[in-house]
């Protein structure tokens, strides 16, 4: 009881101490707010400068993917690695090889290529899940491909991607889940995303230039200018983290719902 | 008191509602016991946290950080100087944001045709608090992950998650569970 009056003594007093610090923030909206548009009198934010001049450096419409891609392109490789790390450390941590004795082998359980088994309670939920995949997948690819244009991207569709995955496992077992999609597929798919990624940069420098400064890649991709370059790295990169995302997406499911026995999953 | 609600409360109200979530979040960790409500107090301020970003990048009158193939890459124009649009966008309220968006672009496409790929900055959202936020809720994802499998294995060492439990086990030196 006493914990819970100091807590609420110790937030309401933080709340207020940030409640009035927001006093001097910029009003909601403000187009003309230090973080949009810099400070008065010294250099415009950098916000600025990527509305105004990353279509013509990288002929990229949505200047999310621009800025996350190619101008941030350090920053995101690192995020993905830390996404990776994370299904790492999910498999340090939970990741059991032998069958404990208090886990209870799943009925239900079957490792076959079947959406419909003998329980009739799953005919309505496999049936749905069975049409609705295909269409999920599909729109993940879309959703990384067109990143450029819409919103979208590696990390959004990746997560779909694995989603995909997931919804199997929840309308069938984990069992079926993993047939399709092993742990052994998972884990090389996120490795192989940060290969992409890291390739992409470390390809940069074997052409002589900067680590992920893809304009020198127009030397491989045969266009016009370093712009179009830019665009179809992106285009790379974002394939990568996408494939990072997918597998460590549906890893954590996995050791999650499983207690680390990809046995039986919920 | 309505000028100190219109600048205090109205011109701010995202940062107010992002310090109450903030605050229920921070609540939860501290005065929880049990570790999966620690969690969801994680997440309920990281929430806050992504509210805070994400409104910073908002202009009132602007469209999204994509560029319009027809309106803005072809066509935009430098406004060339900041001209009375300023104040005016400033005093724009949010419920009528979509007829400004609206008014703002018939004003923009009949812009002075300076620079074939130059857009003006007012008409565009911020896109780096977006780029923050995107990779921010992924990895937040991930690290929740990695927290929930902590948590599952320290019930199968102990078999709680309640704090004052495990401590309790602890201090009597039953470690290895």
């Amino acid at each position: 009881m006493i914990t819970k009056v100091l807590a609420t003594l110790a937030v309401v007093i933080t709340g207020a101490l940030l409640l009035y610090g927001t006093a001097d923030f910029p009003a909601f909206g403000d187009p003309h707010s230090p973080a949009s548009a810099g400070v008065e009198g010294g250099a415009p934010s950098i916000s600025q400068y990527y509305i105004t001049e990353s279509y013509g450096d990288t002929k990229v419409p949505n200047l999310v993917t621009s800025v996350l891609a190619d101008y941030r392109g350090y920053d995101t490789m690192f995020e993905t690695v830390v996404i990776f790390a994370a299904g790492m450390a999910i498999f340090a941590i939970l990741r059991v090889f032998r069958d404990e004795d208090d886990l209870e082998p799943n009925p239900t359980h079957t490792q076959g290529d079947r959406f419909i088994d003998g329980d009739h309670s799953r005919i309505i939920v496999g049936t749905t899940v069975r049409l609705v995949v295909p269409v999920i997948q599909l729109f993940a690819l879309y959703v990384v491909a067109h990143g450029h244009h819409s919103p979208g991207g590696g990390f959004q569709g990746g997560v779909i991607l694995g989603a995909s995955f997931i919804i199997i496992a929840l309308a069938t077992d984990l069992g079926n889940a993993l047939s399709r999609f092993s742990e052994k597929s998972y884990f090389t798919l996120a490795a192989v995303g940060i290969l992409i990624y890291a390739g992409f940069g470390v390809l940069c420098q074997v052409l002589g230039s900067d680590f992920l400064d893809y304009g020198v890649l127009q030397k491989i991709f045969l266009t016009d200018g370093p712009e179009m370059a830019r665009s179809h790295s992106m285009l790379g990169v974002e394939v990568g983290v996408a494939f990072t995302v997918t597998g460590i997406m549906f890893a954590i499911y996995a050791n999650l719902s499983s207690r680390g026995t990809l046995k039986s999953g919920l | 008191m309505a000028e100190f609600f219109q600048t205090t409360v109205h011109d701010h109200f995202n940062y107010w509602i992002y310090v109450i979530l903030m605050m229920i979040g921070l609540w939860a960790v501290i005065a929880k016991k049990n570790f999966i409500k620690k969690l969801i107090g994680l997440s309920i301020f990281q929430t806050a946290i992504i509210l805070f970003y994400v409104s910073i990048g908002v202009k009132v009158g602007a469209s999204i950080p994509i560029l319009h193939h027809d309106d803005h890459v072809e066509h935009a124009a430098v406004h060339e100087t900041p001209h009375g649009s300023d104040d005016h966008k400033v005093d724009h309220k949010v419920d009528h944001k979509a007829d400004d968006t609206h008014a703002a672009h018939d004003d923009h496409g009949h812009g002075h045709h300076a620079d074939a790929h130059a857009v003006s900055a007012d008409l565009i959202a911020n896109p780096l608090p977006h780029v923050l936020m995107l990779t921010a809720i992924v990895v937040g994802v991930a690290t929740l992950g990695v927290a929930l499998a902590l948590s599952q294995r320290i019930f199968k060492e102990f078999g709680t998650l309640e704090e004052n439990e495990l401590l309790e086990q602890l201090k009597g030196g039953n470690v290895d569970g």
